[in-house]
């Protein structure tokens, strides 16, 4: 079979933020490098991203800085962040920022010409740089533009445009190849095929960086588009990594709710940063029933003082809409099941009696396009319904915090895919930055990698084989099974039985059907040819829709406690000693997930003593507050 | 509130196709797309349709319905009535690929001949200081989801195979406007907008505004003062004479806005 082939240094898999920087990077650092997407330049999810990028650059309250970033982000992920990639963030995250007005960014502006910042929910100050609500659509624009700015340096240098970064778009890996089958081999290459054309393609490179996002097409109710199939999550199981936190997924509180075909799609949580409150059946603003006894101290308690807040952020307490996603989630999902939903299963979401309409025009112009092209409803007249949405997984590769390398040799992560940064529960606006922040870092390790190496590593043929066997088995399957429907039996069982609420019974019945979807899977076949064919497409994606659901189901088994995005019916308090355990999935040697429990790295004494006593006490153990206690006497 | 709609679509591959009819389910409250996808998951499953968001955000849906540029994620089914027929046809200014999906590398080709922004040399990041006045003109044109809907329906291109290699067509003569309009920007781009970039070729009829669902007024916001912009270079007699005695003046301003 004829298999189109190329040789590279850095083999980025995923044009989104994340992906884009890595790619930008490796090549400022003199590697020829590849951007392999499966939708065309610029479609990728980064696009949906609305509210803004999270950097502390202080420019609308001087008292930001990056440790309050940094104690924002470890708050909003209950302690359960890895605390290196947290403070790497909350340092580095201005610098990404300006960067990207340096390539053309648009911002929008303070009086004084910077950066504008706005309040999103955990963030202490007015902290994310955005424009209007299409941040995402920015930051992805910019990236590309980037890109072909360095084409265009390159035309003139070399001759040819894509000398050293080329981008592979509409284009599959369903496979990355390693030197040899030992888990501790080195990366190779990556296999996969053109959507276009169906035709195999091979890429030779010592370093792949996995920029994928995430898995929320295992759910019915998600704000995620159809590449979000969990690829980077499953090829790194594949070739031998290790992924962590996969029980943690957030559930955003605000996805559309009617009609039922735009279910899940986002609202966003700039709605409440700009005044926007929820309000139950009766008219009642709910959040402040739902205020968790570690942030008491941090919310507003009556609507008085929730509605002061927003012009004197110094003398108030911030309104409880503004709590974590997690939180928000919960209680909405709370009031509906209460009975006090609103007429199509949400609750209400007001900012039309809020904010005058040019205002709301201003600030939320693609919510006003959204709601009144999709649900007719027009949102400076009345209120929108919203519930809770699959929105984004915390968990991924386990990857070192500096370099973003995985534990196999060559393999990289960055963004959605990899797992740490955000712990049990990610911050609204500081995906924008992580993408950015890891992304350059992944970029620059995969360069260090490339460069350390003595020789290009070789794929075995034998490995090359397999690829090409596994990749067109399901086209030679015409009468198989049909891929949407094995498709649409895995999203309802995740949303009903591994969603936001979870028993333990629930999940073990959600694993029997994952087992069971895993044998149908493998008999999915697809009639048609190979250009463009999206049952194909499908039937190959299933696999690791399914490998990642399993992997989400287990951990959530095993860890019986509440904590962020991972909510158990049975086990409804957060535990002290749960938060020093992370769960690792890997897979044996037969293709099984395996989980193990790991120790969660300490946290560096100085970090640690950026914490005050009182909130230390409501997350860790005894042990570690006694340790905390030491650090504190011997300063 | 279900009923069964009668759909045409475009099926075929390698220049060859015709139109399909399908009866297929229609539920309250969807859009073109949700059909198309019941027709992939129900009768058609290698019927091939771009898709990303379906939320009118990615830009990456776009097709001809009833031969109007649309997004099929934005065109809801309560726009017809159940007896119409619905006619999905792939964009027609591009190559098609296979039944709904084009080759639009047309676009992307455009995208690297336009010189990239060019900030001055002696800003740092961090140091930008813009006023949003300033900025929200540029920004308008940054709202493009690159749906290509605009350079579909252009005249000049759609009907029109031999003006492709010197027209970028309203998207790419916009993002140069954007550029020209970005308050850092110090690059020249007026003579290379009209003689490179095939500028002179629009005239304004602004079907490329109609079709925007991002609802940029491409023609009047970035076209015509592009145009005004090229006239005033070349007809203002002190910038002739400059332009023949010195070097060009390009603009060297590296902060507030550059004239126009």
């Amino acid at each position: 079979m004829d298999i189109e082939r190329h040789e590279y240094d850095v083999v980025v898999i995923g044009a989104g933020g994340a992906g884009l920087r890595a790619a930008i990077e490796a090549r400022q650092q003199g590697k020829r490098t590849a951007i392999v997407c499966k939708s065309l330049f610029g479609k990728a999810h980064t696009v949906m991203a609305e509210g803004g990028a999270a950097a502390a650059m202080g420019n609308v309250n001087s008292d930001d800085n990056w440790m309050v970033h940094f104690r924002d982000t470890m708050r909003g992920g209950k302690f359960l962040n890895n605390p290196r990639m947290a403070e790497l963030h909350a340092k580095e995250s201005p610098d990404r920022v300006w960067e990207l007005e340096a390539w053309g960014a648009l911002f929008d502006r303070t009086k004084d010409g910077r950066i504008s910042q706005r309040n999103f929910g955990g963030h202490e100050y007015p902290r994310l740089a955005h424009v209007g609500d299409r941040t995402g659509l920015e930051l992805i624009r910019t990236l590309q533009q980037r890109v072909v700015a360095l084409q265009q340096e390159d035309e003139r240098l070399h001759g040819d445009a894509e000398a050293y970064i080329k981008v592979f778009a509409e284009c599959t890996i369903t496979t990355l190849l390693k030197q040899g089958p030992a888990r501790d081999a080195g990366i190779s290459g990556a296999f996969g095929y053109w959507r276009e054309t169906g035709r195999l393609i091979c890429f030779d490179a010592p370093a792949v960086v996995l920029a994928t996002g995430g898995i929320g097409k295992s759910y019915v109710v998600t704000s995620n588009s159809w590449e979000y199939t969990g690829d980077g999550h499953a090829l790194a199981l594949l070739a031998g990594a290790s992924l962590i936190n996969m029980e943690f997924i957030q559930f955003h509180p605000t996805g559309m709710v009617w009609p039922p075909s735009v279910r899940g799609i986002l609202v966003t949580e700039s709605v409440r940063g700009d005044g926007g409150v929820l309000r139950n059946s009766e008219g009642k603003r709910f959040m402040f029933d739902y205020i968790p006894e570690v942030f008491k101290d941090k919310y507003a308690t009556t609507e008085e003082e929730a509605d002061r807040w927003y012009n004197d952020q110094a003398n108030n307490r911030r309104p409880p809409e503004l709590l974590p996603r997690d939180e928000v989630a919960r209680a909405i999902n709370s009031e509906v099941k209460a009975g006090r939903g609103s007429p199509h299963g949400g609750v209400f979401l007001d900012v039309s009696s809020r904010l005058p309409a040019a205002e709301i025009i201003k600030r939320l112009p693609s919510m006003h396009h959204q709601f009144k092209e999709l649900a007719d409803v027009d949102i400076t007249a009345e209120p929108m319904e919203v519930g809770p949405t699959c929105h984004y997984i915390m968990g991924g590769v386990e990857v070192e915090a500096d370099t973003g390398a995985s534990s196999v040799p060559g393999l990289f992560a960055a963004g959605e895919v990899s797992g740490g940064m955000h712990g049990s529960n990610r911050l609204g606006g500081n995906s924008l930055s992580d993408l950015l922040v890891f992304g350059r870092r992944a970029g620059a390790g995969a360069a260090a990698y490339v460069d350390r190496l003595a020789a290009r590593p070789v794929t075995p043929d034998d490995v090359m084989r397999a690829a090409e066997i596994e990749a067109v088995a399901p086209l030679s399957r015409a009468g198989g099974e049909n891929p949407y429907e094995v498709h649409h039996e895995l999203q309802r069982t995740m949303n009903e039985l591994v969603g936001i609420i979870r028993k333990a019974e629930e999940v073990k019945e959600a694993l029997e059907v994952v087992t069971k979807l895993k044998e149908r899977a493998a008999a999915t076949g697809a009639p048609g040819g190979r250009i463009y064919n999206p049952g194909w497409h499908l039937a190959i994606d299933l696999r690791n829709m399914l490998l990642v659901s399993d992997c989400v189901a287990r951990a959530a088994l095993i860890r019986e406690e509440s904590r962020g995005g991972h909510t158990r019916d049975d086990f409804p308090g957060m535990s002290a000693e749960w938060r020093r355990k992370l769960l690792v999935c890997a897979l044996t040697a037969d293709g099984e997930v395996s989980v193990e429990e790991k120790e969660q790295p300490p946290m560096r004494d100085d970090l640690f003593r950026l914490f005050d006593r009182a909130e230390l006490s409501k997350y860790v153990t005894a042990d570690e507050l006694a340790d905390y206690d030491a650090l504190v006497k011997e300063s | 509130m279900g009923y069964k709609a009668k759909f045409r679509v475009w099926r075929g591959e390698g220049g060859e196709g015709a139109l399909e009819d399908f009866v297929v389910e229609v539920n309250e409250g969807e859009v073109v797309l949700d059909v198309i996808h019941r027709l992939q998951a129900t009768q058609a499953p290698d019927l091939a349709v771009r898709w990303n968001c379906k939320a009118g955000k990615c830009g990456s849906c776009s097709v001809e319905i009833n031969g109007k540029p649309r997004l099929g994620c934005m065109t809801r089914m309560s726009t017809f009535t159940e007896y119409e027929t619905i006619t999905v046809t792939p964009m027609r200014t591009f190559p098609v690929i296979k039944d709904l999906v084009c080759d639009v590398s047309f676009n992307y080709q455009k995208a690297r001949e336009i010189p990239s922004f060019t900030p001055p040399d002696n800003v740092k990041p961090g140091e930008y200081r813009m006023q949003q006045i300033d900025v929200e003109r540029s920004q308008e044109f940054r709202k493009c989801i690159e749906c290509f809907m605009c350079n579909n329906v252009c005249h000049v291109i759609r009907d029109h195979e031999e003006n492709k290699p010197a027209f970028a067509g309203p998207r790419f003569l916009m993002r140069i406007a954007e550029l020209d309009m970005h308050p850092y920007d110090v690059a020249d781009r007026k003579d290379s907008a009209q003689e490179e970039h095939g500028l002179g070729y629009c005239n304004i009829t602004k079907c490329c505004t109609e079709v925007c669902p991002e609802h940029i007024k491409i023609t009047d916001n970035a076209l015509i003062p592009m145009k005004e912009r090229v006239v005033d270079r070349k007809y203002d007699p002190l910038v002739w004479l400059g332009s023949k005695i010195f070097k060009r003046p390009g603009s060297s301003n590296p902060s507030g806005s550059k004239a126009g």
